[in-house]
């Protein structure tokens, strides 16, 4: 291939670029020239809605992000928090949307990649993964496909990479239909005072790449990808998707691991959205300085890429360091052992620019900070929207009661939002590095602590991902508070106590007025509902643009609760141990059946305003099950959520790990109409088994919790009657379990039956 | 001494350090995979699950040429005690230490669950803490676990002894229903004739704690265990 000549550089270039106009000229005020083309493919990817956050930064700012367990909030790669014995807990969680529509399995596995970079840049070993996905109908051969992708793509990645998946949430709805969402969480530990950053210090420094060559792959993923919406000529983008190989991550993190117990080095980051340039920029404007750097010296696997392409090119598993001046053989050594490629790209100056040359000519000298942390921030106009009035109107009355309970309880466990998600997660490693105490099918998973040497401590780690994308369509901001409370409920239900939050906002185009009113709605339950408990916000991600032919998805704050546990082997479980337990309801049953799952799959209507989230509740209830849980008094405890009580009495029924079953037999006072009791989803319930029930419910009158015991666990069957005896459900659980557990599977093509029934 | 080998890629080689050091005090180490002679001491080499070289060819086909699986060899032709788990299984096979071949599981997907498997024999270095036909509960997680040997190599095993491990019921009854990934016979784990090479899909390093996938894996580490101290005092 011949030298090829780099176009002339303009505003309708700018504009193919996705910069606006206004940026344009900004661009030609800070540099008082034309940029450069790969200056132009700088500044169109630094200030993409992606790496900039232009348009949710001003309201992110109100999100309360410090508190005692805080050590680390957002601006760096992950937050981090203190999770006692000089240990830290670094997590995050991020979409990889756009990219899993169009490519799933490399998609996913990449958006599985970056997240895992994002821990161990901070030298933290990953330890556990959750997954939160969402797709169109299963009917929809498309989206059968798409399912079908996204689990081999996280199973794909975060199996050989040795990381545990732990827990997430697999849910579908029309309106991702034209837009899945793929978000991925990834906590780890690392030795509190061995956190590293993101930061280019020491004037003369060397610069080290290390990992993966750099290909074509990937180019301007974080920019016209991620940062626009999507049309019919979507599938012309799939060379912006990158392209995975856990292998070398995994041979990237043992690397990264072992040369961050020396101190060899001073700051690294990983090359992610944007690659070379935003990592390089973030590094040097996090530390003041300035970097200079050869492009001739960068590893590549294509022959002849320019500089623009080598700046722009996503390929995944790379990392940027900087080393002690004196250290580079010693960290390129630990690199090779490993098989991977490091050398010195370049040194850290103290000009506070950017200066990058290729073949002894300069193709890029700009001022660091402006491009970096002084992108533009955005006050883009929102509105309510008009039609948000007749959204949230819903006249009770007017809507037909249930007239086959049964019938709508079997019907709501065949749902794929309702029924098991065992095909999903039986793809995944749940086992590795030896510290799943509560595997994936239950409130939340827990992990216990080790010591980054591997010693264990008695402590665990809990974690739950949570949305009702419905109840945040009929109203953002409850929508929220609910997502974390419910988040946070979860998280106590095994006994911890709520500690942190991360959380990855999906929305539609920002540009539009009532997509934005939707996401400064969410932000503002977000900050609301995380300042009532005390669980600052340490680090997220925000993926707007999802929508497709100008249909917005719902909007979908997924938030992760973190919690600790003192003692991890004094943890409750989310189903019924044992026969012969009182079952205790915690939490008060409202008529709130708008934005339940009954209401959309029995009568075909998502309108109401949601449950009522009431915090200083949440905050009682959670209290309440740490304790009991702690004293042993709750053996255990199961979020009463989609689907209700019916539902939620039924999977404590047959949840058990091990397959095994218990029945139940409940009797309940029908204060407001039985569908509703039965399957309106009101907040702030907790079904709990006891052998105390006495002990369950003084402790919950102390508290001003409402509580009842409404039933007692034996048997094989679940009888659910009124106070006078009416009989409204009484099925075998074994065949309601037979109805759960072949929901999804028996949807999918390969008809699910694999593997036996073992 | 016990040699956890670590190929790039390993990932159980934590987990099974962990499990035999700090569950059952034995004295053991991470051994790198450009080595070429095991550590003198060695009485114990167990070859970790994972992904050793991404399992990008065949899954073990590239570990089997490790310069470390030189002397690995060696020492199980001087009758050392070899224990490999999934990829290490793969990687036995691969190797020729054990007979036969792990194909993917029969209806493609990787599967993590935990299963029963009937002990078939307790006469052996790598089951003596277990009853005949006791169930144990350890998990899977592998995409390619299919065990497949021709009908004559099947029936060798079969008649010499070496399937330690079916995959079984909770009863412990060998069922088509039981077999979580379509491996001939049921087969989780073979030994070979000599009775010193062990190979197993289940990961007993994942079971070695009550309250994290319970305790069952123990028995067969804890076995080994044993049989390595009786050689010591030999």
């Amino acid at each position: 291939m011949t030298e090829c000549k780099d176009p002339m550089v303009d505003l309708e270039l700018a504009r193919a670029h996705g910069l606006t106009d206004g940026e344009y000229a900004l661009i030609l005020e800070i540099l008082g020239r034309t940029p450069t083309y790969p200056e132009l493919g700088i500044f169109s990817v630094m200030w993409s809605e992606h790496c900039s956050y232009k348009s949710s930064k001003v309201h992110l700012k109100t999100l309360p992000t410090t508190g005692k367990v805080v050590l680390q909030g957002p601006g760096e790669n992950a937050g981090a928090i203190d999770i006692g014995e000089g240990l830290a807990a670094v997590f995050k969680i991020e979409s990889h949307n756009h990219p899993s529509f169009i490519s799933p399995v490399q998609g996913a596995a990449t958006g599985v990649g970056g997240i895992l970079r994002d821990i161990f840049t901070m030298g933290a070993r990953p330890t556990a993964s959750l997954d939160s996905i969402r797709f169109g109908p299963l009917e929809d051969p498309k989206h059968r496909y798409l399912l079908h992708g996204v689990v081999e793509g996280i199973g794909g990645y975060g199996n050989p990479v040795g990381v545990a998946t732990v827990g997430g949430e697999t849910q579908f709805h029309e309106c991702y239909r034209g837009n899945i969402l793929v978000n991925a969480f990834n906590l780890g530990i690392v030795d509190a005072d061995r956190i590293f950053r993101a930061k280019a210090v020491g004037i003369g420094n060397p610069v080290i790449y290390a990992g993966s060559k750099t290909g074509r792959d990937g180019i301007h993923g974080a920019s016209l990808l991620a940062s626009a919406e999507f049309d019919e000529k979507t599938d012309e983008k799939l060379p912006t998707v990158q392209v995975g190989d856990p292998f070398t991550e995994k041979c990237l993190i043992e690397a990264c691991l072992e040369l961050m117990a020396t101190d060899f080095i001073v700051g690294i980051q990983d090359m992610g959205a944007a690659g070379l340039t935003s990592s390089s920029f973030e590094m040097a404007s996090s530390a003041g300085t300035g970097i200079e750097m050869d492009l001739d010296r960068i590893p590549t696997r294509a022959a002849d890429l320019t500089p623009y392409e080598m700046l722009l090119s996503e390929s995944q598993e790379r990392m940027l360091m900087v080393a002690k001046a004196g250290c580079e053989a010693e960290v390129c050594k630990i690199f090779e052992r490993w098989g991977l490629d490091a050398v010195v790209v370049g040194r850290v100056t103290d000009t506070g620019r950017m200066v990058i040359r290729s073949r002894d000519e300069i193709v890029v000298d700009i001022p660091v900070d402006p491009v970096a942390d002084n992108s533009p921030e955005l006050k883009r106009p929102y509105a309510r929207p008009a039609e948000q009035d007749q959204r949230q109107t819903l006249t009770l009355e007017s809507v037909a009661p249930e007239q086959d309970l049964q019938g709508a309880l079997e019907a709501l466990l065949d749902s794929p939002n309702l029924g098991s998600k065992e095909w999903v997660y039986r793809q995944y490693d749940q086992r590795v590095q030896g510290n799943t105490v509560l595997a994936p099918g239950g409130d939340a998973a827990l992990i216990r602590i080790k010591h980054t040497d591997g010693t264990p401590t008695s402590h665990g780690l809990a974690m739950a991902v949570d949305c009702n994308p419905r109840w945040c369509f009929l109203d953002p901001y409850t929508g929220t508070l609910a997502a974390v409370a419910e988040a946070a409920r979860n998280v106590a239900c095994t006994g911890a106590r709520p500690l942190a939050v991360t959380n990855c906002l999906n929305f539609g185009n920002p540009e539009k007025p009532d997509v934005m009113w939707q996401l400064v709605e969410s932000i503002r339950g977000l900050g609301d509902a995380c300042k009532a408990f005390d669980t600052p916000v340490i680090s997220g991600n925000v993926s707007l643009y999802n929508e497709t032919a100008g249909r917005a998805i719902y909007p979908t704050p997924t938030v992760v609760m973190v919690g600790r546990l003192d003692d991890w082997g004094q943890h409750a479980v989310s189903y019924f141990p044992s026969a012969d337990l009182s079952i205790v309801l915690l939490g008060a049953t409202r008529e709130e059946l708008a934005g339940s799952e009954w209401l959309a799959l029995r009568r075909g209507i998502e309108a109401g305003m949601p449950p009522v989230v009431d915090l200083a509740h949440e905050r009682r209830l959670q209290d309440l099950l740490c304790e009991g849980i702690a004293k042993g008094t709750i053996r255990a405890a199961h979020d009463v959520s989609d689907g209700g009580l019916a539902v939620a009495l039924t999977e404590m029924c047959f949840t058990a790990p091990d397959g095994r079953s218990v029945g139940a037999s409940v009797r309940l006072a029908a204060t407001l109409r039985v569908d509703a009791l039965l399957f309106g989803e009101s907040t702030g319930r907790v079904l709990v088994a006891t052998t105390n029930p006495e002990a369950v419910l003084r402790a919950a009158n102390a508290c001003s919790v409402p509580a009842q015991t409404i039933g007692k666990t034996g048997g094989e069957r679940l009888r659910i009657e009124s106070a006078d005896t009416e009989v409204w459900i009484d099925a075998s659980v074994k065949h309601l379990k037979k109805i759960w557990e072949r929901a999804i599977p028996r949807r999918l093509s390969d008809g699910g039956a694999h593997e036996g029934g073992a | 001494m016990i040699a956890v080998i670590q190929f790039p890629g390993s990932n159980d080689d934590r987990d099974m350090l962990f499990a035999m050091k700090t569950i059952l005090g034995a004295e053991a180490s991470l051994i790198w995979h450009q080595e070429t002679v095991l550590p003198a001491k060695t009485e114990i080499v167990l070859l970790p699950g994972g992904f050793s070289y991404g399992d990008y060819l065949r899954c073990g086909a590239m570990a089997r040429f490790s310069p470390v699986m030189g002397a690995v060899q060696r020492f199980a032709d001087a009758g050392g005690f070899v224990l490999g788990t999934c990829n290490g299984f793969q990687v036995l096979c691969e190797s020729g230490l054990l007979p036969g071949i792990l194909l993917r599981n029969r209806k493609l997907h990787f599967l993590c669950q935990n299963t029963a498997v009937r002990v078939e024999r307790s006469d052996t270095i790598f089951t003596s803490r277990t009853k005949p036909g006791e169930v144990l509960w350890i998990p899977i997680k592998h995409g390619e676990g299919a065990y497949y040997a021709d009908t004559k190599q099947m029936q060798r095993l079969e008649d010499n002894g070496q399937i330690l491990l079916r995959y079984c019921d909770a009863e412990g009854s060998v069922t088509e229903d039981a077999n979580p990934n379509g491996s001939l016979h049921n087969i989780a784990g073979i030994v070979n004739e000599r009775g010193n090479v062990f190979g197993l899909m289940p990961h007993p390093e994942h079971a070695v704690e009550e309250g994290i996938g319970g305790t069952d894996g123990l028995k067969i580490l804890g076995s080994l265990l044993d049989a390595a101290l009786a050689r010591r005092k030999a």
